[in-house]
C-alpha cells in the first residue's frame, strides 16, 4: 500500500472540513433512496431546502463535477484527489449533491470528443444543474444491434430534419435536451453513417410517452421525432453534432463503456453494507434455517464479496491510469447476474409476503421485477459475453 | 482496504516463477513423476530452495527470504498453472507458518530445503480439525500417541510430521489439542501410500504407541488449535492460489484448443455456444483472482483476522477450478478424455485440491459464520 503524500493528506483533511461545513447534517446518514436523488433541470423542484443548499455549495466549488476542468464548471481534481473526495464523502455519509446523465455521460463524451466552444456552452449548465439531459440510443429495431439506428437526420442546408423514434429514453419526459444517435448517411455501412446529435427537447415535433414496465411505473419513455428541425450550429464553432458527422459510433462506444461500469457497480452496497445474512434475518428470523435458502445465501455471499473486491481492483486499476478496457463487460455481466440472484433469493425468503405489491417489505416485488432488466439494459449479458470472447479472449469471428 | 493491484515486485516474482516452472516443470514433468511412481522430483525441490521459495515465509535471521503470504500465493498459483508437484504448501507454507509462530529453531532447515514436512490433521473423509481423536496419553514424562490420520498430503515422502493430537478433552472440542513435531520414521509410525487421482503423495498414517516428549511439542500444550489454525489458514490461502492457477492453466489450454480445432469447416472457437462458455469461465477466474489476492494481503497485514478472507478465497477457488476443468474437458471433446492429452491432469488436481484443507461447504460455513448468518 502506497503511503499518502503530505499533499494528499492535506487535501483529505481540507475536503473533509469542506464537506462537514457545507453538507447539512440533516442530509448526512440519510438512507439512500431513489426519491432523494437531485437531478436538476428546468423542470426540477426541490422538495427540501437542505438539498438545495448542498447542491449550491457544491456548485460554488465545482464539486458537482470534481474531475472536470474549472473553466467548464468542474473542480479540476486529479484522479487521486477525486478518489480522496469520494472516500471522504462516503466516510462522512454525504449524498452526491447532483446526479444526471449530463454528468455521467454527455460530459465525458464532450470532454473527449467536443470542441472548446461546445464544452463552454454545454458543460457549465450541467454542473449547475440547470440543464437536464437524456440519452437517445435504443430504438424499437435497434436493441442489442444498437448500430441499426434508423432515426434519420436529413441535411437541409442550415439544419437537420430529424424523423424517427427512440425507446428506453430514461426521464425523457423530464429532460431539457437529448443526446441522440441519428443516421446521417443511409448509404454507408451501418456503423459508419451514424452521428451523435444534441437536440433541444422543446423543439417542435418532439413528443414523449412513458413506458409501463412489468415492475410498474418507470422512468423510461418512448421519444418521437416528427419533422424536427435541428440547427446545424448553436453558435460560432458549436455544431449540433459531437465529433465528426457520420462518426457518432465512436462516441457512443466510448460512452457505453462508462454506462457498463455504472450498471455493474449497482450490484454493490445495495444492502447498505449489511451482510446478506442480516438482511435475510430481518425478513424472517428462521429463514436461514431453511437448508436451501441457507445454501443459496452462502453461495451468493461468497460471490458478492469476491465481486465487490473485483470492482475495487478494477477501480484502482482505472485510477492508476491503466485502462480497464473491454474487461468492463465482465463487471457488467457479473454484477447484474449477481443482483438478479440476490433478488430471487430475497423473494424466496420473503415468501408469500414478497409477492404483495404493497406488502410488509415495501417495494421488494417491483424491485425484484426491475432487476430483470439489469442484464438487458446497457448491453445484454449475451452481448457482454460476445465482447469478452472476441476482444479479451480473441476467439475468432466466423 | 489495501489495494489488490499487483505491485512491480510481485509481477517480477510472478514472471520469474513462470519462466522457471515452464522450463523446469511443465505438465509433462507430472506425467513423468506418475510414470516413475514418484510424488515429486527432488531435483526440482532443490532448485526451489536455491531460489528462496522454501524460505518464502521464513525470516531472514533464519535464512529465509521473508517475502510473505501474497508472494507464497503467487508461487503456488504458478505451480498450479503447470501442475508442478512439490511439498511446497505442506513444508514452506504450513509447517513454516506453524514453526515460525512457535519460534522453532528448525525453521532454517526448511529455508535451506533440508527438511520436508507433512501435516497430519484429518482423520475422516472430511476436513475437521476439532474432531481430532488421535490421542496422546501422558505416560510418565512422555506421551504415547495412538490413532489413525488420513489424507496426509506428502505423508509418505516427508522427513517430519506435524501431528495434531488430543491431550485433553474429547472429539469436537477445540481445546485440548496439541501439535507434535516428530520425525516421520519414529518407532510406531506406519505410513501407507494412498495413491490419489492427482498422482501426488498422500498417505494414511497409523500411530501405535508412538513415544513423544515435551520437547516434541510445538507451541503450547492443549492449545495446539491456535497454532495449527494459523498454519492451516496459510495453507488454505496458498492452496486457493494453486487452484486458481489450475483453473487458469486449464482455461488457457482450452482457449488455445478452441482457436485451433476445426469442425464443420470452422474453427470451433467461432461457435457462440462455446464462446459464451469460455467468456463466462474467464469472468469467474477474474473474480476469483481478487479473492486470492485479498487473502494474501490480509494474511500479510492482519494474520489473526484472516479467517473470512482465506475461506472466501478457498471457496471461490474450489468452485472456479471445478468449473474450469469441467468446461475444459467438455470443450476439448473426445481428446480431453484421453490420458495422452494433458487436460485430465488438471481435472484430477482440481478434485484433490477441492477436498484438501476443507471443501467448499466447510469454507462456505466459515464465511457464513464470519458474516453473521
Amino acid at each position: 500500500m502506497v503511503e499518502e503524500t503530505t499533499e494528499q493528506s492535506g487535501f483529505r483533511s481540507e475536503i473533509a472540513d469542506w464537506i462537514t461545513a457545507n453538507c447539512p447534517s440533516s442530509l448526512r446518514s440519510e438512507v439512500m433512496d431513489e426519491n432523494l436523488i437531485v437531478w436538476g433541470g428546468k423542470n426540477w423542484k426541490f422538495k427540501r431546502q437542505d438539498q438545495k443548499d448542498w447542491m449550491e455549495a457544491a456548485i460554488a466549488r465545482g464539486m458537482t463535477a470534481p474531475r472536470w476542468p474549472v473553466e467548464y464548471g468542474g473542480a479540476g481534481l486529479s484522479r487521486s484527489q477525486e478518489k480522496i473526495f469520494r472516500e471522504e464523502m462516503a466516510r462522512l455519509e454525504a449524498p452526491t449533491p447532483l446526479e444526471s446523465f449530463g454528468l455521467w455521460m454527455l460530459g465525458p463524451a464532450l470532454l473527449e470528443f467536443g470542441t472548446h466552444e461546445q464544452k463552454s456552452l454545454f458543460l457549465p449548465p450541467i454542473t449547475r444543474g440547470e440543464i437536464r439531459w437524456c440519452q437517445g440510443y435504443s430504438e424499437p429495431g435497434a436493441g442489442s444491434d444498437l448500430a441499426n439506428v434508423q432515426t434519420k437526420a436529413e441535411d437541409m442546408g442550415d439544419h437537420w430534419l430529424v424523423n424517427g423514434q427512440k425507446i428506453w429514453t430514461s426521464y425523457a419526459d423530464q429532460a431539457d435536451w437529448i443526446f441522440a444517435l441519428v443516421r446521417t448517411d443511409r448509404d454507408a455501412p451501418k456503423h459508419k453513417g451514424i452521428s451523435f446529435m444534441l437536440i433541444d427537447m422543446r423543439s417542435a415535433g418532439v413528443t414523449t410517452k412513458p413506458i409501463r414496465l412489468i415492475s410498474g411505473k418507470s422512468p423510461f419513455c418512448e421519444t418521437f421525432f416528427d419533422n424536427v428541425k435541428v440547427p446545424k450550429s448553436y453558435g460560432e464553432g458549436i455544431s449540433s453534432i459531437v465529433g465528426e458527422v457520420n462518426r457518432g459510433w465512436d462516441v457512443a462506444k466510448h460512452l457505453l463503456t462508462h454506462e457498463r461500469e455504472m450498471i455493474g457497480g449497482g450490484a454493490r452496497g445495495l444492502l447498505g453494507g449489511r451482510s446478506l445474512g442480516d438482511f435475510l434475518s430481518s425478513l424472517d428470523d428462521n429463514i436461514l434455517a431453511d437448508p436451501v435458502i441457507r445454501t443459496q445465501a452462502m453461495e451468493l455471499e461468497i460471490d458478492s464479496l469476491a465481486f465487490a473486491m473485483t470492482m475495487e481492483r478494477y477501480k484502482d486499476q482505472a485510477q492508476s491510469g491503466r485502462g480497464v478496457g473491454n474487461a468492463s463487460a465482465m463487471l457488467k455481466y457479473c454484477g447484474t447476474e449477481i443482483n438478479k440472484r440476490r433478488y430471487e433469493l430475497l423473494m424466496s425468503a420473503a415468501g408469500s409476503e414478497g409477492v404483495e405489491w404493497d406488502g410488509p417489505h415495501g417495494a421488494l416485488a417491483p424491485e425484484w421485477l426491475r432487476t430483470k432488466a439489469n442484464s438487458i439494459e446497457g448491453g445484454t449479458s449475451e452481448v457482454m459475453l460476445d465482447i469478452i470472447s472476441k476482444r479479451v479472449l480473441e476467439l475468432p469471428g466466423k | 482496504m489495501t489495494s489488490l493491484l499487483e505491485t512491480e515486485d510481485e509481477t517480477m516474482l510472478r514472471d520469474a516463477a513462470r519462466g522457471f516452472l515452464t522450463e523446469a516443470s511443465p505438465v509433462r514433468a507430472l506425467r513423468e513423476n506418475r510414470d516413475q511412481s514418484r510424488a515429486y522430483d527432488p531435483g526440482l525441490w532443490r532448485e526451489m530452495a536455491q531460489m528462496g521459495w522454501t524460505g518464502v515465509l521464513i525470516g531472514e535471521d533464519q535464512g529465509g527470504a521473508d517475502m510473505g503470504h501474497r508472494a507464497a500465493g503467487i508461487l503456488a498459483e504458478e505451480m498450479g498453472t503447470t501442475l508442478a508437484a512439490s511439498p511446497f504448501i505442506s513444508t514452506a507454507v504450513m509447517a513454516a507458518t506453524a514453526l515460525r509462530n512457535a519460534a522453532s529453531d528448525r525453521l532454517s532447515q526448511i529455508a535451506e530445503g533440508g527438511v520436508t514436512y507433512a501435516l497430519a490433521v484429518d482423520e475422516g473423509a472430511k476436513h475437521n480439525p476439532a474432531q481430532t481423536s488421535v490421542s496422546a496419553e501422558k505416560s510418565g514424562n512422555a506421551y504415547l500417541i495412538s490413532g489413525v490420520k488420513t489424507f496426509v498430503a506428502d505423508g509418505r515422502s516427508a522427513d517430519r510430521i506435524l501431528l495434531l493430537a488430543r491431550t485433553a478433552g474429547s472429539a469436537g472440542e477445540t481445546a485440548g489439542l496439541t501439535v507434535f513435531d516428530i520425525d516421520a520414521t519414529r518407532a510406531g509410525i506406519t505410513r501407507d501410500a494412498k495413491p490419489t487421482v492427482d498422482s501426488r503423495d498422500h498417505a494414511r498414517i497409523t500411530l501405535d504407541n508412538v513415544e513423544a516428549t515435551g520437547a516434541d511439542i510445538l507451541g503450547t500444550l492443549d492449545d495446539g488449535m491456535t497454532l495449527i489454525a494459523r498454519a492451516l489458514e496459510a495453507g488454505q490461502a496458498a492452496l486457493a492460489a494453486e487452484l486458481s492457477g489450475v483453473a487458469g492453466g486449464a482455461y488457457a489450454m482450452t482457449v488455445n484448443y478452441l482457436k485451433e480445432r476445426k469442425q464443420f469447416d470452422r474453427t470451433i472457437g467461432s461457435f457462440q455456444a462455446l464462446q459464451h462458455r469460455a467468456a463466462h469461465l474467464w469472468s469467474e477466474i477474474e473474480v476469483t483472482s481478487s479473492a486470492i489476492i485479498n487473502a494474501g494481503r490480509v494474511l500479510d497485514t492482519s494474520p489473526k483476522e484472516a479467517s473470512l478472507a482465506v475461506s472466501l478465497a478457498k471457496a471461490r477457488a474450489t468452485a472456479t477450478a471445478k468449473l474450469a476443468v469441467s468446461e475444459g474437458v467438455q470443450m476439448h471433446g473426445g481428446i480431453g478424455m484421453t490420458d495422452e492429452y494433458d487436460i485430465g491432469f488438471y481435472m484430477k488436481r482440481a478434485r484433490v485440491g477441492a477436498e484438501w484443507l476443507g471443501d467448499y461447504g466447510y469454507h462456505a460455513a466459515r464465511v457464513a459464520q464470519a458474516r453473521g448468518f
